[in-house]
């Protein structure tokens, strides 16, 4: 039998290798967005499986604007990386503090 | 099929689909995180929102399953395998320092994961919870309740998240157009709506065999 703690590890564990994967390649914007991306979908696994298991829609409703927001953010934040790797040609995170005035 | 704990186990097969999906899902969210090429990366990322569209069908989520299949592999993961293929990155640089945060995430990792146990134990549903049932059921489907969900209770959320999106939209397009100088043809738009019809159209009126002359 399937129960709500089964997908609770398996979306604390996704979140945890989110977090991992930003600390590991702090180097990479790219990468770091692919690790939010795992973030948000952890969350919204366990908006999810909270939603099917209390019998309450609403979590799936909020799941869904959670992927709302993923795609705002994941389009805003590559659109700035291309401009940033237009200007310096390069993606590394230690250069962006070369951007004040 | 949203399953309470009083409704029927579902049986052998869910229960291996479950084990698959989530495994793969891990696995997967191993490898992003591990791989060395960036375009590997989203590959495997791929691979993870799938698998985790599976696990929400299996959880009785079928609307949002398809909704993570068509925007996030279909637009999210194409839009970062654009990025990566476009943009000419030397990735062998960008990861020098993995080897050496690898210990102190590790550590954090752990951390973070026993604190995330340590309150999902401690948690219990409170009575908010339990009473409120809005069920789909089999005569009501789970996109028929989510719609109507959708269009009545968060109906100024579903505008705000369509908002958000055009705002996203608009800014990315801000963002990374270039304007490609004085030798392209542009469209003007004070020169289109100042035209007038007098100033455009003549009416001749020629002889037969004459022709016109513009």
């Amino acid at each position: 039998m399937i129960g709500l703690a089964h997908y609770l590890t398996v979306a604390a564990v996704l979140l945890v290798l989110g977090v991992l994967g930003i600390f590991l390649n702090r180097r990479n914007i790219i990468l770091m967005l692919m690790a939010i991306e795992l973030i948000l979908l952890a969350v919204n696994i366990n908006l999810v499986a909270f939603s099917s298991f209390l019998g309450n829609l609403d979590g799936q409703v909020l799941a869904m604007f959670v992927l709302t927001v993923a795609a705002a953010e994941a389009a805003i934040g590559l659109a700035i990386l291309v401009i940033f790797f237009r200007r310096r040609g390069s993606i590394a995170v230690d250069d962006v503090n070369r951007m004040r005035g | 099929m949203a399953f309470n704990s009083s409704d029927p186990p579902p049986g052998m097969i869910a229960l291996f689909a479950f084990y698959l999906f989530a495994t793969v899902t891990i696995a997967s969210a191993v490898a992003v995180i591990f791989a060395r090429n960036p375009v590997h990366s989203v590959l495997w990322l791929i691979l993870a929102f799938f698998n985790a569209a599976g696990l929400m069908l299996l959880a009785g989520a079928e609307f949002i399953a398809m909704l993570m299949v068509i925007v996030y592999v279909g637009a999210v993961a194409v839009l970062f395998l654009f990025v990566v293929m476009m943009l000419d990155v030397d990735f062998g640089s960008l990861r020098s320092g993995v080897t050496r945060n690898l210990p102190f995430g590790l550590i954090l990792a752990l951390v973070l994961l026993g604190e995330i146990f340590i309150a999902v134990s401690a948690w219990r549903a409170g009575p908010a919870l339990a009473g409120a049932a809005e069920q789909a059921g089999p005569e009501r489907p789970n996109i028929v309740a989510l719609g109507e969900l959708l269009y009545s209770r968060y109906l100024f959320p579903f505008e705000l998240a369509g908002l958000i999106l055009l705002v996203a939209m608009v800014g990315a397009i801000v963002l990374t157009h270039r304007s490609r100088g004085e030798g392209s043809r542009r469209q003007k738009a004070s020169r289109q709506i100042a035209r007038r019809p007098e100033d455009a159209v003549r009416n001749l009126n020629p002889q037969s065999g004459q022709g016109v002359k513009l």
